[in-house]
């Protein structure tokens, strides 16, 4: 039961960086035994502040109470010392071992080779160097831990054979297995299938009710209406206040979160459409060894509306984006834009023509980390006369006042303005510069890969708004994202792709999400398939 | 967790988040402290004073006006292989085949030098030896850059490979088609309208390099080459996605690098040797990457550290004469200066944390 002891007290934490304040003078209480949210936008501070309580920074100023007593968690070993655990956003596995060896990682247990086993007791069970990494207890430790909480892991299972899903269970498992009593998830959703997030707030459910005090960070407010007892939230590195969960509604909590009322629903009018900007036939993609991930893929994009296209990871979306972009070559098929053949064309030719790219990796492909802002709104028209300078130079001060205007206009919030280091930015603001890049050269065809993923509900309204601005304003615009809600919401039509093939599209409100789902799951395909085979 | 299965590393390293700049200076002046205190050892142990070794080192280095001439010498060619590979590096193409590129110009400038001395005037003979030099080594830097382009090959081990090439090509052009007096394995002396002109008691060579300093700077911090190399170095991946051409970028910048070390090359054969041989690099390809390295790629930082090291080499070479200590010895002594000052940028980034003692876990997890 959720009692009034507070298991985490972290008093007047302050945490600065060059810049920029992360945390100022924040409190958080965590009461033992329950599920307790911290929400707030990207930057709002939140990582910071787990950071602290984990070790991997140090606040400038603040106390840090676990079970009422002061800590100094100095680093990561300390913290795992005190019982706490974290599941981390991008998992810290091993990606060739197996999920035991992996979880027993930097603590194995090791048996001398010299030493005799009595009675399961080990005699010297670290004499030396020459012990032996024994993983027979952890194993049936891995074992009955998953049992105990409904995990349903194979501890001998080799991490890249298992899904993501299980992957972060083992991460679960991880914090269990060094008996940790306090357990923070960071962003624990933002990798997962629906049917994933469903088990996942259960398997969270279940270590509550076997005693374990639970820190959710989030910005999905449907998890947070779903598990969690109370809620913290952070604002631009301040502490806004705590609620209990029951007590407020979804748009409350987003009101709290972002400092004004929020939509979720987005106001648009009718689409006013036009001709066909991007169309592609029969397109087969292989992937980099060679496996056919795109096939037979058919389908158009009208100047005036967002095509969306709905699927599971993995089913071919990815390497469709390349061969649009042109980072790939396809196989066969056709990609036209406005009319013109664009198959064998160059990255730059492409832009030039009007192909706007939000990519889906934003670290791996839309920016340069180590550039400022003004250096990476220009990354792709540098090279025009707009930014020359005599001799072959780049005119910095056109380049400032580029970014300027963006940071102004799409409300990129920066510790240094035009000068700041691209990799500095939170996911958000990161996004926003590319967002505001890709707007700003006005494409005629944008094509968007997960656009909010990630990022939380003040900036996804803002992208979203953006990009229906895009399409009233005339532009073609293909939306690729695996979240459902994103692509029901914002799409006027939805086609739907399961194994490299687009297979069905719909108006939008002509289908249910149900069906989509059913449909990206590739059911009804196979169906379809039984009945031919019948036929 | 129990205490039998931890196991704490005595020590271990961690990324530094952000560090006081007069800090990061503290700990550039402390390595060099180390470096020269670290440098006594080798002398201790052979039985010298280290103090009068250093001293002669200075000495030998800057004592007398030649000597500052001979250091400067020296400098010359490392400071200018350095601008070379700085844009490389930049980019993250590990160029270490500027000793063959070196050498490829210096082959191209003998060439005019030899067979057209009498032919042309002596300022239009240089001009056409710098001209081919930078060719030439331009193309000896391209060939590797343009497998890379095509078909990915590992650039570290290819240009590491064609500077092999390049000087057996020059002992075979020494005992070969060049040969001077027959069987002497030595291609003769250039001609006087081959030697560069000398300005302050040196060859002008250390004009083109200054040149070189402020070109490179505002070539790789103003240009837009500069910037296609900036984002290439920091992501491949977003260079290809914003429609640069990776591969045609990597072969220019590999053209200009090599081209630049041709001139090094005509530099080395026209103003000191006056002759070539198999040895005309003489490893300062490989030293120049310390250049580099040390100043962080910053052309004017480069000026320093080349004059540095030069004043090293010449004054381990006086060392070697007046205490009459091996060249090994002063050699390894240069090895440790360097390692120091090359590893104090480790601890710029990275810090050390050592195992806490057993205590205070046990204070902290109360």
């Amino acid at each position: 039961m959720v009692t009034d002891d507070y298991a985490i007290e972290m008093l007047g934490i302050t945490k600065t960086f060059p810049g920029i304040i992360a945390n100022d003078n924040i409190t958080l209480r965590v009461k033992t035994n329950e599920i307790h949210a911290l929400l707030g936008e990207n930057g709002a501070g939140k990582s910071t502040l787990m950071s602290v309580l984990f070790g991997a920074y140090s606040a400038d100023s603040g106390i840090i109470k676990i079970h009422g007593q002061a800590v100094q968690i100095k680093d990561p070993n300390v913290a795992t010392e005190l019982g706490i655990g974290m599941v981390h956003q991008h998992f810290k596995l091993v990606h060739n071992y197996t999920v035991t060896e992996n979880i027993v990682l930097g603590k194995e247990p090791r048996r001398s080779l010299f030493a005799r086993t009595v009675n399961d007791q080990k005699i010297n069970p670290k004499k030396g160097n020459f012990s032996i990494v024994s993983l027979g207890s952890a194993e049936k430790k891995v074992k009955s831990l998953s049992d105990r909480y409904g995990l349903s892991v194979d501890p001998k299972a080799k991490i890249e054979d298992i899904t993501v899903g299980m992957q972060q269970r083992v991460e679960i498992l991880k914090t269990l297995y060094s008996d940790s009593d306090i357990i923070i998830f960071d962003e624990p959703t933002a990798v997962l299938t629906p049917q994933e997030i469903d088990e996942l707030m259960q398997i969270i459910l279940r270590l509550k009710k076997e005693g374990k005090t639970i820190i959710l960070i989030t910005h999905k407010l449907k998890e947070i209406k779903k598990v969690a007892d109370r809620c913290s939230v952070l604002r631009r590195g301040k502490y806004i206040g705590t609620v209990n969960v029951q007590d407020e509604s979804e748009e409350d909590l987003a009101t709290m979160m972002v400092g004004r009322p929020v939509s979720f629903e987005i106001e648009k009018q009718k689409a006013n459409l036009g001709r066909k900007m991007l169309e592609v036939n029969d397109l087969c993609v292989n992937d980099s060894l060679g496996a056919e991930k795109v096939k037979n893929c058919s389908f158009y994009v009208q100047s005036g509306e967002i095509l969306g296209i709905a699927g599971i990871d993995g089913n071919g979306q990815s390497e469709l984006l390349q061969a649009l972009s042109g980072l790939t070559t396809p196989e066969s098929g056709e990609i036209l834009l406005d009319g013109k053949l664009i198959n064998k064309m160059s990255i730059r030719e492409r832009i030039e023509d009007g192909l706007g790219y939000i990519p889906e990796d934003r670290q791996k492909y839309g920016l340069v980390s180590g550039m400022t802002i003004a250096e990476n709104c220009v990354l792709k028209d540098f090279y025009g006369n707009k930014y020359s300078g005599k001799l072959g130079t780049l005119n910095f001060s056109h380049m400032k006042s580029n970014s300027d205007a963006l940071i102004e206009q799409f409300d990129i919030r920066s510790g240094q303005g035009s000068e700041t280091l691209a990799g500095s930015l939170s996911g958000g603001n990161q996004q926003k510069v590319i967002v505001a890049r890709e707007i700003s050269l006005s494409p005629a065809v944008l094509l968007v890969a997960q656009p909010t993923r990630g990022l939380d509900v003040g900036a996804i309204e803002y992208i979203r708004k953006r990009i229906v601005e895009e399409r009233d304003k005339g532009r073609a615009i293909l939306l690729i994202s695996f979240e459902l809600d994103e692509i029901m919401n914002l799409c006027d039509r939805i086609a739907t792709i399961s194994k490299g093939t687009i297979v069905g599209t719909f108006k939008a409100g002509e289908v249910s999400a149900n069906e989509i789902g059913l449909m990206m799951a590739g059911v009804k395909a196979r169906k379809e398939e039984a009945d031919e085979k019948k036929a | 967790m129990s205490s039998e299965t931890v196991n704490i590393p005595f020590v271990r390293l961690a990324k530094r988040e952000s560090m006081d700049p007069r800090k990061v200076w503290a700990i550039r002046i402390g390595s060099i402290v180390i470096a020269i205190l670290l440098g006594m050892l080798p002398m201790f142990i052979t039985g010298n004073n280290p103090f009068k070794a250093y001293q002669i080192i200075i000495s030998g280095a800057l004592g007398k006006p030649i000597y500052i001439k001979q250091t400067i010498k020296i400098a010359i060619p490392l400071l200018g292989c350095a601008l070379a590979i700085a844009p490389c590096f930049k980019m993250r193409f590990w160029n270490i085949g500027a000793e063959g590129q070196i050498t490829a110009g210096a082959i191209a400038a003998s060439y005019f030098a030899l067979n057209w001395y009498d032919k042309v005037p002596s300022f239009v003979l240089l001009a056409i030896m710098f001209i081919a030099a930078t060719i030439a080594g331009g193309i000896w830097g391209l060939i590797p850059a343009f497998f890379k382009a095509k078909w990915n090959t590992n650039e570290t081990l290819f240009t590491l490979m064609m500077n092999y090439i390049i000087i057996g090509i020059v002992s075979w052009l020494q005992g070969g088609p060049w040969e001077g007096r027959k069987g002497s394995q030595i291609i003769p002396m250039f001609n006087d309208s081959a030697r560069l002109p000398v300005v302050f008691g040196i060859h002008c060579g250390w004009i083109i390099v200054l040149v070189l300093v402020i070109l490179m700077h505002i070539y790789m911090n103003y240009t837009k080459h500069g910037y296609e190399i900036a984002v290439i170095g920091d992501s491949e991946n977003t260079a290809r996605y914003a429609g640069m051409n990776v591969g045609r970028i990597m072969m220019r910048t590999m053209f200009l690098s090599g081209g630049i070390c041709g001139i090094i090359g005509f530099i080395v054969v026209t103003g000191a040797n006056h002759t070539l041989y198999n040895g005309v690099a003489n490893g300062v390809g490989f030293t120049s990457i310390t250049v580099a390295w040390l100043s962080q790629l910053n052309a004017f930082a480069m000026i320093l550290i080349s004059i540095m090291l030069a004043i090293l080499t010449k004054g381990s070479n006086t060392l070697q004469t007046k205490l009459k200590v091996p060249a090994s010895i002063s050699d390894i002594v240069i090895g440790i200066l360097l390692f120091c000052m090359l590893s104090c940028e480790f601890f710029i980034n990275y810090k050390l944390i050592f195992r806490p003692r057993k205590t205070e876990i046990k204070e902290a997890s109360v």
